[in-house]
This record gives structure tokens, sequence and C-alpha cells, in this order.
């Protein structure tokens, strides 16, 4: 089995409020210097075949439409 | 003139939707582990939480049994109506165009709104009139409908925009205003707002009706 990890974030452009929220909310905390800030989603899992991963980022994990996403695979 | 309400496990408008149809018409609810649709005529998929929204709102009911029925049923000219979730569900099984994402403020919404009425003509619409304004209420989480500008000025273009809220009431920042979509033959329309909460006057309006009226009011094109 390999683990992956796949990283889904709002694709460039897209409106992302929550990104935003805690863009601003950081300085609020002390943090300044902070920008570009995009929340998105993590998904963890095994798989035997990671070949496959692309298809189900495509078909399930991602929306294709509004998110990018980036398969990470782990030792 | 039949209509099926799809079930899924967390849809909560199914048997709103389902009274509203019986106004205008026979109604059945269809689950959505039916590998069939059985004799109805159109299609209605309600609003609610299926599967939870895990992942991202419809994205899991685009797989459940049923929908490959409705995907079926829609390629082949037969009218389906997705009110809400429904609609997030057609728009993740690729039947309409475009996705839903978060609203704008990252609130959950519940709120009368005008929509425009831009298609008269689809199976759900050809009872109103264009230009007529709906008031019919919204609430969602997930209702900002999204599409490029290259996509958008496509889909006006081929007329796919069939609702639009009225100047100033766009609750969720949806692109162009956007209120309802139409699939490029016009018999899969999908909407945030939900008629079947607006179906009489005790319910604050009567107007939502008109799409379930529209649907009645000629035998089924299938």
């Amino acid at each position: 089995m390999t683990k992956a990890r796949v990283l889904i974030r709002p694709k460039a452009g897209i409106l992302d409020p929550q990104g935003q929220t805690v863009e601003r909310a950081l300085p609020a905390l002390g943090f300044e210097g902070v920008s570009q800030v995009h929340v998105g989603r993590m998904v963890e899992l095994e798989v035997e075949d990671p070949s496959r991963l692309e298809d189900m980022c495509e078909k399930l994990l991602a929306n294709p439409l509004v998110e990018d996403y980036e398969v990470v695979l782990l030792p | 003139m039949k209509f099926g309400v799809v079930r899924f496990p967390g849809s909560c408008d199914d048997v709103d939707a389902l009274l509203a149809c019986r106004r205008f018409g026979d109604a059945e609810l269809l689950w959505h582990a039916d590998p069939g649709l059985g004799d109805v005529d159109a299609v209605v998929i309600p609003g609610g939480f299926s599967y939870g929204d895990y992942l991202r709102a419809g994205a899991i009911a685009r797989f459940a049994p049923v929908m490959e029925s409705v995907a079926e049923f829609a390629r082949a000219g037969g009218p389906v109506l997705g009110i809400c979730n429904g609609f997030q569900v057609l728009c993740e099984a690729g039947l309409l165009p475009g996705a839903l994402l978060p609203n704008r403020e990252l609130r959950f919404l519940c709120r009368q709104v005008d929509v425009l009425v831009e298609r008269d003509d689809t199976f759900f619409t050809r009872a109103c009139t264009r230009g007529d304004a709906l008031s019919i209420p919204v609430k969602h989480m997930s209702g900002r409908w999204y599409s490029s500008e290259r996509r958008l000025a496509e889909l006006e273009e081929n007329g796919q925009v069939a609702f639009r809220y009225a100047p100033g009431q766009n609750p969720n920042g949806s692109a162009g205003d956007v209120a309802a979509v139409c699939s490029a033959e016009g018999n899969v329309v999908g909407l945030m707002p939900h008629p079947e909460h607006a179906v009489d006057a005790l319910l604050g309006s009567a107007d939502g009706g008109m799409l379930f009226a529209s649907a009645a009011s000629q035998p089924a094109a299938v």
C-alpha cells in the first residue's frame, strides 16, 4: 500500500472568502505581513495502485472546475 | 403527469417537493438506491443535505444508484428539476453547467428573494413569462453558482440562464446574478431558490407553483 495525501484548494482567481477571512484575522493577533491565504482540504489515503490517484481526484476528491489538487506520495 | 421526487439519505425537502408536485399532478418518492425511475414523466431532485454534504455538497449523491437512471433519463430528453441540493447534485453529475461554492458571506442564508424569469420555454418555466418576477425563498450555505467568465458568456449566448436574482438581491454572490440554469436542450433545470416552499399564499407566496404548473401544463415530451 502506498500512503498518499491529496491537497485540494480553490482555483486561482475564484473568490475564496475563507482564505480572505483568515487573512484578515491574522493581523488582529499581531501576525503582520501575511498575504495570499487560501483554505482548502486534505485527503489522506492508502492505495494499492497510486497511478489511479489522478483519476480519483478528477472524478470525486476534487471538482476540477473550481479546485486545483496536488497528489503527494508519502514514504 | 407523474413526478418522481428522489429521496437521498439527508434529503429534507423531499416531502415539501412531493406535496408541491401533487398540487399539479401525480407524484411519488423515488429512493436513492432504486435502480430505475418507474413510470415517472419528470424527476425532481429536492433540497437537503444528501449524504451529509460530505466532501462537497452533491459530490456523493451523484454516485447513488438512482442517479444513473436520472442521467440516462435526462440525456434522453426527460425533464429533470434540481432544487438547491438537487441543483448541486446535477452540477456535480455534469448534467448542468457550473458549480456551487460556499456563499460569499460564508453564512447560511434564509430569506425571500425575487428572481426574474429569463427563459419561459423550458419544461419547468413555460407557464411563466420572460421578465416576470417570482418571489421564492432561498435557504442555503453553498449557493454561489460559479462559472468562468468565458463559459458564462457562452451560456448566456445559448440562453442557459433560466432565472436571475432581481437587481440588488443576489444573496450569495453567484456569477452573473444567476439563480437558475438549464441544460442546452432546456430539459434539465436547476435553481437555488425553493419553489416547493412557495406554492400557497399561506406560505407568503404561491409563485413557486409556476414551475410545477409548467411541468404539468402539457403531456411529458418523453
